[in-house]
């Protein structure tokens, strides 16, 4: 080859075929939360059970689009600051809120917040499949009927497209009248996902969705879940931190109440700032 | 045991990282050979320019090096890859620390070009030297196809071309050493020969090298500091 092709960026390699490596060349420089639109805005939070404190004036930005995972031993509070987030902190006796909590810039915490409204924009997939005693076509399509949707044809165009979204439809598409309770763990989790999608949420809540599923499915929803991130802003408690790992794109750390480290979760795995995170992640904490 | 399979996880993510880390190899694998081959030809015509070139190809190989170790210790972190997975993530950093070092031997010999073209012109030695780096260029060659198409026999084809390539290292030293006897004053140009000789010798040890994590990867056993016959048999499972 002479010298003058070696000055280009395209480079032959033994295969034969010429790989561009201009684009290989730069070093990679993590994604910043500054650098991020953002969706939910922590302020100084504080939660109170009664008169135990749950949560230490807490603030961060949740990314829009993105995965955020909070990791963290029980009890933490990860839990709970999730829980703010749709407001089902608001069903349990003695829960006070203080600080404020803003979506998209109006404070979800108001007095003037349509609770239901709130929830629709924000849903929520909890640990242990949820699905109602109802037929999987129904599971999906309860929400647009609350919504006021009742056009069959769009309820059917929808209830296909939310399954496609769940990666669910394929299983499912033959048996849309059966019983949802006859589906396995995973495929229960991934309706509820449907369920949860089908009336456009701006944000999706996941709580421990994975624990208790079996690897294939975890690794399953986990894919799925990085599928929604096109589309979705969406938090994840876990207290797997492999899976805070491979499915998040920030993670943070939690440990009584109190927000350690919040950020990039390459950087959170390989390089954590705060030595409490390091002993968590690296399994020293005691 | 599924070694080609890396492109099958659930997770499409996975796959897409450890394609382009794979990519990427290959393409540093691309750079270097290219630099090995200028190098002897800048050797070979005493091409001061050609040399030059060797030398600024250095920063591309250099940055690769640096990209795919972070990409990997990242793939570590995230993924917590198991078996297949795992050798080759391993794999691929030992790898690409042998490709950094035959572009270091490369840029020594277009060191070696640089000095020798300011002396008088000399023709002993230099269609061995031709030879043997050719040789060698396909030991490096051969080393990044097994690599590319995951291919323990390829690889066994490059751990044997090793011994030829160091038998013919010693007898091109012989008739080195031969040559600055007859003619004492022709020592100078004959040891900075020897200094290139030499740095291709040692890129063949890297290719080999690369050769052999090949087959870890694909067999799951390591075969360095073994000898040869024992290596092809590991290949062949016996």
């Amino acid at each position: 080859m002479d010298p003058q092709t070696m000055t280009s960026v395209q480079t032959r390699t033994s295969l034969g075929h010429g790989i561009d490596i201009s684009s290989m060349e730069r070093s990679q420089i993590p994604t910043r939360i500054e650098d991020e639109s953002i969706a939910i805005e922590v302020d100084k939070l504080d939660l109170y059970y009664g008169e135990k404190r749950a949560l230490n004036s807490v603030s961060m930005k949740i990314p829009h689009k993105k995965v955020t995972a909070f990791i963290g031993p029980s009890g933490c509070g990860k839990s709970t600051l999730l829980r703010c987030f749709n407001r089902m902190n608001d069903l349990v006796d003695g829960c006070r809120v203080e600080g404020g909590l803003r979506l998209d810039g109006k404070n979800i915490y108001d007095r003037d917040v349509d609770i239901a409204m709130l929830r629709r924009r924000v849903g929520m997939v909890f640990q242990k499949a949820n699905p109602f005693p109802k037929s999987i076509y129904e599971n999906v399509a309860y929400g647009l009927r609350l919504a006021g949707i009742n056009k069959k044809r769009v309820i059917d165009e929808t209830v296909e497209w939310a399954l496609k979204g769940a990666a669910l439809w394929d299983e499912v598409k033959d048996r849309l009248d059966d019983s949802a309770l006859g589906l396995s763990g995973g495929q229960q989790q991934r309706l509820v996902i449907a369920r949860a999608i089908a009336i456009h949420p701006d944000v999706i809540l996941l709580d421990e969705p994975c624990s208790a599923l079996d690897p294939i499915s975890t690794l399953k929803v986990e894919e799925l879940i990085t599928e929604l991130k096109s589309n979705y802003t969406i938090v994840i408690v876990t207290h797997n931190m492999q899976q805070a790992a491979r499915v998040s794109d920030y993670t943070a750390f939690m440990y009584v109440g109190d927000l350690i480290e919040f950020g990039n979760t390459d950087q959170l795995f390989t390089k954590p700032s705060k030595k409490q995170t390091e002993d968590y992640i690296t399994g020293r904490y005691g | 045991m599924n070694t080609t399979g890396y492109k099958s996880h659930i997770s499409s993510q996975f796959n897409a990282e450890l394609e382009d880390v794979r990519q990427r190899v290959l393409a540093m694998g691309g750079l270097v050979e290219q630099q090995l081959i200028d190098a002897t030809k800048a050797l070979m015509d005493l091409d001061t320019e050609l040399a030059e070139q060797v030398f600024r190809t250095d920063d591309k190989v250099d940055q690769l090096e640096i990209y795919i170790d972070e990409e990997c210790s990242r793939i570590l972190a995230r993924r917590q890859p198991t078996a297949s997975d795992l050798r080759l993530v391993h794999a691929v950093i030992k790898t690409i620390t042998d490709l950094e070092r035959i572009g270091d031997e490369s840029h020594k010999i277009a060191k070696m070009a640089h000095e020798l073209s300011t002396q008088e012109r000399m023709y002993e030695n230099m269609v061995e030297t031709q030879h043997l780096s050719r040789q060698v260029s396909q030991m490096v060659r051969g080393a990044l196809d097994a690599f590319a198409r995951m291919d323990a026999d390829a690889a066994v084809a490059v751990v044997r071309e090793d011994v030829v390539v160091d038998r013919e290292y010693e007898a091109l030293l012989r008739q080195c050493i031969t040559y600055m006897m007859e003619e004492p004053r022709t020592i100078g140009r004959v040891i900075d020969l020897i200094w290139a000789v030499r740095a291709i010798e040692r890129i063949g040890d890297h290719a080999k090298n690369i050769a052999e994590y090949v087959i870890y990867f694909v067999k799951g056993k390591d075969v360095r500091h073994t000898p040869l016959e024992q290596v092809e048999r590991e290949v062949r499972g016996e």
